[in-house]
């Protein structure tokens, strides 16, 4: 079975494989499960004002309420953990707010264990704690959530090959061309060096637009350790082309 | 474009444990309830190797049959009591699913065809192992070619088209195509 060397060394080798954006290339051999799952053939460009995907779905007051943001409150009692608030903006490539829109997250325990049946490593479970939630995005694009930190935890990758601690985000634009999946990671994580995933994205300008900045006047006294995560959303909107119609 | 472009935050893979968190009651259902004219579209997710892909998740947006893009509300619906999400309430058409692939790699959705003047069901594709979504397009039998397909090729524009499969639709979706199997990989989409 591969070692870390090896990985580590074929990391290396894929180092200058930079995509536009700082995205990950999808053929990336070190993280193993991309090898039979990336297109093979270049993707169609399409240039097109009127294309469905410039508009994109909504959520609304129905869909998501404030509760739903803080993910220790989902059972009777308080799940274990160094609680942690995560907040920050939403925007697209100009700056501008992504407003009333729905951000997902989903993460493992302080152990390390995500509530799955095919996660099954010698960590706990925790009977306070799911680890999934939802937010909407309010005037200025902002967002915040209530959770613990999540652990670090073994996969099968490679052997001896650790996940650094992550939240897991699902975002939404005002296009669907700006639906975004991403990971967000903990500063100064030992585990960055090992990890096929985080280096996926080779830039090192990129790789810091994945890691959430510790910001002490967003810690609460006595209760939660702040974090700061703004998101920018890649992609074309139809927003965008009328203002540039209107420029 | 004069403003400043800011970088984006770079995609990461979805993971195999979105399943307690991405997907929500009747996310394949986008159809009203009982609509007479609910049609299902139906298929596998495949690897380079032609197996089925058991941990990939699909949105799907498309116009509502009037030809709208605003979409409506509504998807989720979150029980205000317990905050389970019931999900959506059979009568709006809110243009948006999500369905997990099963065990054998299939997905299901239930929804109206698209208006003739934008005829396609867009879809992103989330899969553990794709370190970036894929974006592509299901039109249904006896629609237009419109410009994308009109710039394929008939092998290439044909893995875009879903076919008749009794009273439903099939398609597929190869994110890898297969030299071995004969497979044509289905076409991706980038959006400028």
């Amino acid at each position: 079975m591969t070692t870390q060397q090896q990985i580590d060394e074929e990391i290396a080798r894929y180092a200058d494989r930079l995509q536009p954006g700082g995205h990950p290339p999808r053929d990336y051999p070190p993280y193993r499960s991309s090898i039979l799952r990336h297109p093979k053939q270049p993707l169609a460009m399409l240039q097109d004002p009127e294309a469905v995907e410039l508009w994109g779905p909504v959520f609304g007051s129905g869909d998501v309420t404030e509760l739903d943001a803080d993910l220790t409150l989902q059972h009777s009692g308080e799940p274990i953990g160094e609680r942690i608030t995560v907040s920050g903006r939403v925007t697209d490539r100009t700056g501008r707010p992504i407003r009333g829109q729905l951000v997902e997250i989903w993460q493992a325990n302080a152990a390390g264990r995500y509530v799955h049946r095919r996660e099954q490593h010698p960590a706990p479970l925790d009977p306070n704690f799911t680890g999934a939630g939802r937010a909407l995005t309010d005037e200025n694009g902002a967002y915040r959530f209530t959770t613990i930190k999540p652990g670090p935890y073994p996969w099968g990758n490679h052997v001896n090959a650790w996940r650094p601690a992550h939240i897991h985000f699902s975002l939404f634009g005002t296009a669907f061309t700006q639906r975004l999946v991403t990971q967000m990671y903990f500063p100064g994580d030992p585990l960055f060096a090992f990890d096929p995933i985080f280096q996926s994205v080779a830039d090192p300008a990129a790789q810091r637009r994945l890691i959430a900045a510790y910001e002490h006047e967003r810690s609460v006294s006595e209760f939660s350790l702040g974090y700061r995560f703004d998101i920018v959303l890649d992609g074309p909107s139809a927003t965008g082309f009328e203002d540039e119609e209107n420029r | 474009m004069s403003d400043q472009k800011l970088d984006p935050t770079p995609a990461q893979t979805v993971g195999p444990f979105f399943g307690y968190a991405l997907p929500f009651p009747g996310g394949p259902d986008v159809a009203p309830a009982g609509h007479p004219d609910a049609i299902t579209v139906h298929g596998y997710v495949y690897d380079g190797e032609g197996r089925p892909i058991p941990d990939a998740v699909l949105d799907f947006w498309q116009a509502a049959p009037d030809g709208s893009r605003a979409g409506a509300p509504g998807s989720l619906r979150v029980d205000t009591s317990s905050g389970a999400l019931l999900g959506r309430d059979g009568v709006r058409f809110t243009g948006y699913g999500r369905v997990p692939t099963d065990g054998d790699g299939h997905w299901a959705l239930r929804t109206l065809a698209p208006a003739p003047e934008a005829p396609y069901i867009s879809v992103c594709v989330f899969a553990r192992g794709l370190l970036h979504h894929l974006f592509t397009r299901i039109y249904l039998p006896g629609s237009a070619d419109d410009a994308l397909l009109a710039s394929l090729a008939p092998e290439r524009r044909a893995t875009l088209r879903a076919t008749q499969d009794g009273a439903a639709y099939r398609f597929d979706i190869r994110i890898q195509g297969s030299e071995s199997e004969g497979a044509q990989e289905t076409v991706f989409l980038d959006f400028v």
